[in-house]
């Protein structure tokens, strides 16, 4: 018999994976955060980031972004999945480098350290409309709103101005012009 | 004012509404509420079980030999757990289910209170959904939802747990609604566009196959009827996988026998070959497909199902037809009469050449095995039981195995809803249970579970049900004292290292049957089989069949793990025949 033991076959394929950024609109009831991420690590899928919260109060709806990433074959299986689900309403997808959408994501950086290394800090983020949410004498608090490479990135530049906490959400995404997912 | 019903006697109402005649369960003190009140509903008998993973197989049997739900009741903690393996079973083969568990009360709930688990948490990824019934005025419209859950688009279990205190607090009792659609889930829109380039496909082919699945059973009797109209009024060939096999006649000559890893030499060579295939209501199991790469290369495929997530899944197709089975094959044969009205006399030409080829696969006859007149071949065994109860209407159940294989091979099915096998789960212990449910819904008909002697002792328990409801179901063991596929498998692939395959201590199966106080047949030889299976039949009251098989039988033929349909093994009837002729080798 040859190599195989298994009862089962081999797959050596390996496939280009494409980033993708998965909306869902969800009934707001309890458990169905956990069916929606069950759901991803059942299968197998994964997930990049995650943002949750209640879009709509009397309706009582959540819209969940996913951020994962697959073959394609895999990116119409978590759609095909997802839809699948009772509390589903809707479940929108699109590429991360798709034009006609925004995503953001917003980070909170504490840096501790004398005036100029806060003031240094400060201006590093310049580029992602950095708010001062805290101050005292010798910490700040700095929010910024940007991508997640350039959120990665401000995470490494900022540590020698003397970041020591990090806290960041999931990407939400909005699309451009008048148009809304469908 | 309306009357106010407690939360127990509303799950009853409820049932009442669905009409539910059966419900099997086990009581436990998270449910006692519903126990006191069953006496009080007439209409509903409840079937009492040993353990609660016979409940839910014997719902599973109860769903499938009738069409309707399957509907489970059993308590909180162990009780649940117990449960979800049947649920799971379900979950992959389709099968409807409803089961109500009993919870602890909700001030208890998250504090590991006495018999307390997470059973929505623990059942979330083995249900199509599931419910934690916290409100007693949400008690009714969720079990009425559950109903519908569970029966609508493509079939599967569902549970609703509902804590003891709202089985005491009372309310006013809702009626089911007829709901508008359930949020999109149940699609059945595929348009006239799809069904034309179908019967465009179908013109063209010269090598066409319909290979057909459980959807066509769980589409409903009517879906069989279409079925053999359309394969009747095409000519073309048919195979089916282990859970369709009933809706198309096993006897008929336009059927292949069933494909997949031990399904005939004409079916999977002709998968293989086939320009034109058309899968309806299956799904691309491993099982059936062997190695994905290799997988019928040359044929356009055609996928209809009900669930959209099954399409493209495992293996890409041509066209994609979403829709219940019944319906998509309705308008496809409206559409071929209106369009191509003398398909059968112009289409015989084309695919000549083709079955002339299927019959050259047929002649290897793959299910042939060594015959002996000194031990029982489990496969004459199969045989003999389908010869000696073909004239009856008899549903066979399984356990999973060899024996499993062996009986879709050689037991032929005519009718849909006669044969339930656990497929994808595979579970073991499946069928002793599943027979009682399916006796339970057809109480005069003949019930067979084809066991296996390592099977049957997972659930050899639900004899004492057996007993207790005098369900005459017959538990027909080709006792081999190995777990036979395993050993199989261990033979083929791991050296003959036979690790843990074989049952030393294996209980004297007559005597247990007595031991539950039903009947006990042992059968040795080819020459007394005939006449003991005449007994086993002509017995009113529960058996267990004790056959003595052929301890290393092996199940061919077989696709080997990671190879493709055109590579399979054949039985050593033909290996040997094939090395003396020399040709042989190219089937290896």
């Amino acid at each position: 018999m040859p190599n195989s033991k298994s009862a089962y076959s081999f797959s050596n394929k390996k496939e280009k994976f494409d980033t993708h950024i998965i909306v869902v609109w969800v009934d707001n009831e309890a458990g169905v955060l956990a069916r929606v991420v069950g759901l991803f690590s059942g299968r197998g899928y994964n997930i990049e980031s995650l943002a949750v919260a209640q879009v709509d109060e009397k309706l009582k709806i959540s819209r969940i972004t996913i951020v994962t990433t697959g073959t394609p074959q895999v990116v119409n299986q978590i759609k095909l999945q997802l839809r699948k689900l009772v509390p589903v309403h809707k479940v929108a997808d699109f590429k991360r480098e798709d034009k006609a959408v925004i995503f953001k994501e917003m980070a909170l950086f504490k840096i501790v350290g004398p005036n100029n290394k806060l003031e240094g800090a400060l201006k590093a983020c310049k580029k992602y409309n950095p708010v001062l949410l805290d101050k005292t004498k010798k910490s700040n608090v700095i929010q910024i709103t940007a991508l997640r490479r350039e959120i990665d990135k401000m995470s490494k530049d900022l540590k020698k101005f003397g970041l020591v906490s990090v806290s960041r959400t999931g990407a939400v995404a909005m699309t451009r012009g008048a148009d809304i997912f469908k | 004012m309306s009357k106010l019903y407690s939360g127990a006697e509303i799950v009853f109402k409820c049932m009442e509404d669905q009409n539910v005649d059966h419900i099997f369960g086990y009581p436990g003190g998270a449910v006692l509420p519903i126990y006191d009140e069953l006496q009080n509903f007439k209409s509903i008998k409840h079937v009492l079980v040993r353990h609660e993973q016979g409940a839910g197989h014997a719902a599973e049997g109860y769903a499938r030999s009738s069409g309707k739900p399957g509907v489970i009741l059993v308590t909180s903690g162990p009780g649940a757990t117990n449960v979800v393996t049947a649920l799971t079973d379900a979950y992959m083969d389709s099968i409807p289910l409803v089961c109500i568990s009993g919870q602890v009360p909700t001030h208890l709930i998250g504090t590991d209170a006495f018999q307390e688990c997470d059973t929505t948490g623990i059942t979330r990824p083995c249900t199509k959904h599931n419910w934690l019934v916290k409100d007693i005025n949400d008690l009714a419209s969720t079990i009425h939802k559950a109903f519908e859950v569970a029966t609508t688009g493509r079939p599967g279990p569902v549970l609703v747990d509902i804590p003891k205190d709202i089985q005491f607090q009372k309310t006013k009792y809702k009626k089911p609604k007829k709901e508008k659609k359930l949020n999109g889930k149940y699609h059945n829109h595929f348009n006239q566009n799809s069904i034309d380039h179908l019967i465009d496909l179908m013109s063209k082919s010269s090598k066409p196959i319909f290979y057909t699945g459980g959807g066509v059973i769980n589409s409903g009797p009517k879906a069989s009827e279409l079925l053999r109209e359309l394969v009747y009024a095409t000519g073309f060939p048919i195979t089916s996988t282990l859970q369709g096999l009933g809706s198309f006649p096993g006897d008929d000559n336009q059927f292949l026998g069933m494909l997949g890893m031990h399904g005939t030499y004409e079916a999977n060579n002709a998968m293989h070959d086939c320009d034109l295939m058309i899968n309806i209501g299956a799904r691309f199991d491993d099982r059936i497909t062997g190695k994905i790469d290799e997988f019928s290369p040359k044929s356009k495929k055609v996928h209809i199902d009900i669930d959209p997530s099954s399409i493209n899944k495992n293996v890409k197709v041509d066209l994609a037809i979403v829709g219940d089975v019944k319906t998509v094959l309705s308008s496809t044969l409206k559409s071929l009469k209106q369009k191509k009205s003398k398909f059968l006399k112009s289409n015989k030409q084309k695919t000549s050449k083709w079955w002339e080829k299927i019959q050259k696969w047929r002649s290897v006859r793959s299910l042939d095995y060594i015959g002996s007149e000194e031990t029982i071949k489990p496969q004459y065994a199969i045989e003999r039981l389908y010869e000696l109860t073909k004239d009856k209407d008899s549903y066979i159940t399984t356990e999973v195995g060899q024996h499993q294989m062996w009986a879709a091979q050689h037991y032929k099915f005519n009718k849909p809803n006669r044969w339930m096998t656990s497929g994808g789960l595979g579970t073991m212990g499946y069928g002793l249970p599943a027979a009682v449910g399916v006796q339970v819904a057809h109480p005069k008909k003949l019930v067979i579970d084809i066991a296996g002697e390592a099977s049957v002792l997972m659930t050899i328990q639900e004899m004492s049900t057996a007993v207790q409801y005098n369900l005459p179901i017959k538990i027909f063991i080709l006792n081999n004292q190995y777990m036979g596929m395993v050993r199989q498998w261990q033979e083929l692939l791991h050296d003959k290292n036979y690790s843990e395959s074989y049952t030393a201590a294996l209980p004297d199966f007559v005597k247990l049957a007595e031991a539950y106080n039903c009947v006990g047949i042992r059968a040795k030889t080819p020459e007394e089989l005939d006449d003991k299976i005449i007994e086993m039949l002509n017995t009113d009251r529960p058996v267990i069949f004790d056959c003595m098989v052929d301890k290393v039988e092996n199940c061919f033929p077989m696709i080997p793990s990671g190879k493709p349909h055109n590579q399979m093994i054949l039985g050593p009837k033909d290996q040997e025949s094939k090395k003396i002729t020399g040709k042989g080798k190219s089937l290896v």
